[in-house]
């Protein structure tokens, strides 16, 4: 069973992504950190760690890495990683923005995977190099400069998917808290429809808004909430992929919660 | 072969028997919510609802709620701590935080969301209905009902039963105020004369049979003024138990103050009544009760006695292995030994009762692993307990919590001090008394005072503002925060109280002098260090601090005013220039100031 929205496939299950790669319909990414990689992953995943992917992620640089991975327009593709679907979704929004519309994450993570006995060994497979088109989707991509702009308008909601205390010690002035704990269900990266949802709903996050998701640096656990949206059928979503980072070091204005020591409530 | 290995599937734990939860209050909060946002639904009649449903406002902003999760009798599963290490991390600040009364609260959590928790602890039958508002609040249990050698039997499953009963009780929906059941196991351990209604177990020779019953205690409770309970009767049966309570709630409901909120719990009533005209009523009124109620209103007394198994291991590590350093002085400090053979109670040094969601996830492993009774037992000082640990188990537990960052030593011992939410996210908060016990906490244990035995059955207590939250008034050593000025700056000050005590003589600590906040860690140590010039050689500093407030001591410090002589010095305010330091608050780094919104304690 596949999480459809509409037409839009977010998540592959276990069991599709398992006959696809016996049909070798799919291009499967794994993008944990090559030591990991190199000691077990899924059947015929190819490695993409994503530092490697972050040290340069130009379209010039990406369409080769693509090309690289036996990648071209018509190819399905399946990303996971061991971390939550964060990592993964960051990689797959990145597929998206060059122009590929035929990436999904898988349902859970590699450790999940594993537990089941699923299909892993550690062959590193011979990838046939194809050529990709560059089209890029630029109304995913939100850019402070853009963010800037759009946050004076009241069809925007901004969302902040870091931890709560961090929210609560600073953020971009009118974000709402979104944690990406909230996400996930206890199995599965994403929490289904209907919960997500309700989730939403509840918060005033629905109708055709516009949605810009931010996190804490490049984009990783915005980019798993990006997803979220998308597949509680909110598609007008974009990605500030450099985050609160950036926002901090062009010097911004941020917001805080005030006059609350709300830190030594934590036990960490 | 490791005990993980070993540990028993998640579906073999054990789960509650019963279900505090009803999943369609998590619909009908979250419209309520919408409803209230869209302006439909006026500000105070939210307000009371919200209360109602367990979520009370937060420090500076109507945007966040905290949630406040009820224990009944104080007992936890493991499933439950799960949920709500996950709740925690989901909603809230990654964080819980164990109250004085037997509650779970989540702190911070966005209004918007309060009922995706409501749904998530239907998943584990947990509740925060009545935990908060004008309703009957959690029904306390001694954490060591059941295992505490005084004890003459078993309170819990009739606070168990007493908590079902008044939980979402049409007849509990509206009081004048909040209403408070403490039962207990001995004298010893609980806090029956502090509280509405306190109750411990007793058994009685009737015509030459054992009757079970209990001694109650009504009128009790702290507060900005604070007064000991009384007790009803010599002995009350246990079929009068549901009459006696159903007795007190009608008349509190019927004749207590609506209007002046400060003054409505029930012990205001029973004194401006005067207590023999109160007990005269209590007593007719339970006449009445007995007469008028049908048979089938009963308390559900579930006698069942729980299983108790070993966690099973099939070979024994022992051999070889080391006793991890610390494990002494944790035993001596953290656990007692129960009426069981071979058993023991631990508990948990928690700061000021918070725990994080990874170390709640460790602890239900825990539980699962070393409890033979698969639950934990929340207790009075914002802390929880595990019981029924085998002896031979103990060395293996204390690895285990040293993993988690759970074997910090003194749980039983004046060095894990209480301190209520202040500024951290209370509205009424005048200092950060969370904190401040904190720092003690970590500041007593280095200096090694748990492993002090003339230090042990003594108490600190703190509250960040008069309404006693961090029950200071029946502290050994008692703070409640206020504001010190000097000039135009002003400082985190606190008025401390000495000699409070919950026990058979239970009474009110008394004033000593104002602290402030960057002072008190010298202060306490001060007289620490004059209670040992002085003490007799059985004195603990409990035992002595009494003699010096009843006016009975004999050496030269006659009276607390030669205590206070003695610390005045060391609370003179520097100037700013001086000690810029000693005018913020801990935890703060800008200058103090005092500021509070709309408190909800009466609401
Ligand atoms: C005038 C207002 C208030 C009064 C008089 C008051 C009084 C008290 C008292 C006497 C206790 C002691 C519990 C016991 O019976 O052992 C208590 C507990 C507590 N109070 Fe308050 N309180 C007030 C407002 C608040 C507020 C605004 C908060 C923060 C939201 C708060 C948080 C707590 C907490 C966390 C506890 C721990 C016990 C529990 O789990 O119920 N209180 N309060
Ligand atoms: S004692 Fe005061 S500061 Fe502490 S929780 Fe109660 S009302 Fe808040």
């Amino acid at each position: 069973m596949c999480c459809l929205t509409g037409t839009v496939k977010i998540t592959t299950d276990v069991d599709s992504l398992r006959s696809e790669i016996r049909d070798k319909s799919v291009r499967v990414i794994d993008v944990r950190r090559e030591s990991d990689y190199k000691q077990d992953h899924i059947s015929t995943a190819v490695n993409l760690p994503l530092a490697n992917l972050l040290s340069d992620d130009s379209p010039e640089r990406v369409l080769k890495l693509v090309n690289s991975m036996g990648i071209d327009d018509e190819t399905s593709v399946v990303v996971y990683d061991d971390t939550f679907g964060a990592l993964a979704s960051r990689v797959a929004w990145t597929l998206e923005y060059l122009g590929h519309s035929d990436v999904t994450l898988l349902e859970s993570t590699y450790s999940h995977w594993k537990s089941l006995g699923l299909e892993n060994d550690s062959d590193t497979p011979e990838i046939q190099s194809k050529e990709h088109s560059m089209k890029l989707k630029s109304d995913i991509l939100a850019t402070s400069d853009y963010l800037e702009t759009a946050k004076t308008r009241d069809d925007v909601i901004l969302i902040d998917n870091r931890e709560r205390l961090n929210f609560l010690e600073q953020h971009i002035p009118g974000a709402i808290s979104l944690p990406y704990r909230t996400l996930a269900s206890d199995d599965k990266i994403l929490r289904s429809k209907e919960d997500m949802k309700r989730l939403l709903d509840n918060r005033g996050i629905a109708g055709d808004s516009e949605i810009i998701t931010y996190c804490g640096s490049v984009g990783t656990l915005s980019g798993l909430a990006y997803y979220a949206l998308k597949s509680a059928g909110l598609s007008n979503a974009k990605l500030y992929v450099r985050s609160f980072k950036e926002w901090k070091n062009l010097q911004k204005p941020t917001q805080k919660q005030e006059d609350a020591s709300y830190w030594d409530l934590s036990a960490e | 072969m490791t005990i993980s290995d070993l540990k028993q599937s998640p579906s073999d734990s054990v789960k509650s028997k019963i279900n505090w939860s009803r999943i369609e209050e998590a619909d009908d909060f979250a419209n309520t919510v919408k409803l209230f946002r869209q302006g439909k639904y006026d500000e105070d009649s939210f307000r009371r609802y919200r209360l109602q449903h367990g979520a009370y406002g937060t420090r500076m902003t109507s945007d966040y709620a905290m949630v406040r999760i009820k224990l009944p009798a104080g007992e936890i599963y493991p499933d439950q701590i799960e949920k709500i290490s996950q709740l925690s991390e989901q909603y809230s600040i990654g964080s819980g935080h164990f109250s004085t009364r037997e509650n779970i609260q989540l702190h911070w959590v966005i209004l918007e969301d309060v009922s995706e928790i409501f749904r998530g602890l239907a998943e584990v039958g947990l509740t925060s209905r009545e935990a908060c508002g004008n309703s009957v609040r959690n029904v306390m249990c001694s954490p060591l009902s059941g295992v505490c050698p005084d004890e003459e039997f078993d309170a819990t499953p009739y606070a168990l039963a007493t908590a079902k009963f008044f939980l979402r009780n049409p007849m509990a929906q509206n009081l004048p105020r909040k209403f408070k059941f403490n039962f207990t196991c001995c004298e010893k351990h609980g806090m029956v004369r502090m509280v509405d209604v306190g109750l411990i177990p007793q058994i009685r020779e009737i015509d030459g049979t054992a009757q079970k019953g209990f001694k109650i205690f009504l009128g009790g409770g702290l507060g900005n003024k604070s007064f000991v309970g009384h007790q009803l009767e010599e002995f009350t049966p246990e079929e009068d138990l549901l009459y006696t309570s159903i007795a007190v709630m009608r008349i509190f409901d019927r004749m207590g103050d609506r209007k002046n909120l400060a003054r409505n719990r029930m012990r205001y009533l029973v004194n401006d009544m005067g207590w023999d005209k109160f007990q005269n009523l209590v007593l007719k009124e339970r006449a009445v009760v007995r007469a008028t109620q049908s048979v089938i209103t009963k308390l559900k007394v579930d006698h069942t006695p729980d299983i108790i198994k070993r966690p099973i291991r099939i070979s024994d590590e022992d051999g070889g292995e080391t006793t991890p350093d610390g494990y002494a002085r944790w035993l001596k400090t953290n656990t007692v030994k129960q009426t069981q053979e071979d058993y023991r109670s631990v508990f948990l040094t928690l700061e000021a009762g918070d725990i994080t969601a990874s170390q709640l996830r460790g602890l239900a492993d825990i539980i699962r692993n070393f409890s033979s009774e698969g639950k934990g037992r929340s207790g009075f000082s914002q802390n929880i307990a595990l019981r029924y640990v085998h002896e031979d188990d103990l060395t293996r537990l204390y690895s285990k919590l040293l993993e988690i960052g759970l074997a910090k030593s003194g749980a039983l011992t004046m060095t894990a001090p209480i301190g209520c939410s202040g500024t951290t996210s209370c509205n009424l908060a005048l200092t950060n008394s969370h904190r401040l016990a904190k720092e003690i906490q970590r500041k007593f244990l280095e200096l090694k005072l748990d492993e002090d035995d003339d230090l042990s059955d003594s108490s600190i207590k703190i509250s960040g503002c008069p309404n006693s939250c961090g029950q200071h008034g029946i502290a050994t050593l008692g703070f409640f925060g206020g504001g010190g000025r000097v000039g135009k700056y002003m400082y985190a000050n606190y008025q401390m109280s000495i000699g409070g005590r919950s026990d058979g003589d239970t009474m009110l600590g008394q004033t000593l002098l104002r602290v402030p906040a960057k002072r008190v860690i010298p202060v306490i140590l001060k007289i620490i260090e004059i209670f040992k010039a002085n003490k007799k050689p059985d004195d603990t500093l409990k035992s002595w601090i009494n003699r010096v407030v009843n006016g009975n001591e004999d050496s030269e410090i006659k009276s607390i005013v030669d205590i206070k002589k003695i610390l005045e010095p060391l609370i003179i305010p520097p100037t700013m220039d001086e000690d810029p330091d000693f005018y913020l608050d801990y935890g703060s780094d800008s200058s103090y100031h005092t500021k509070t919104g709309k408190g909800e304690c009466a609401a």
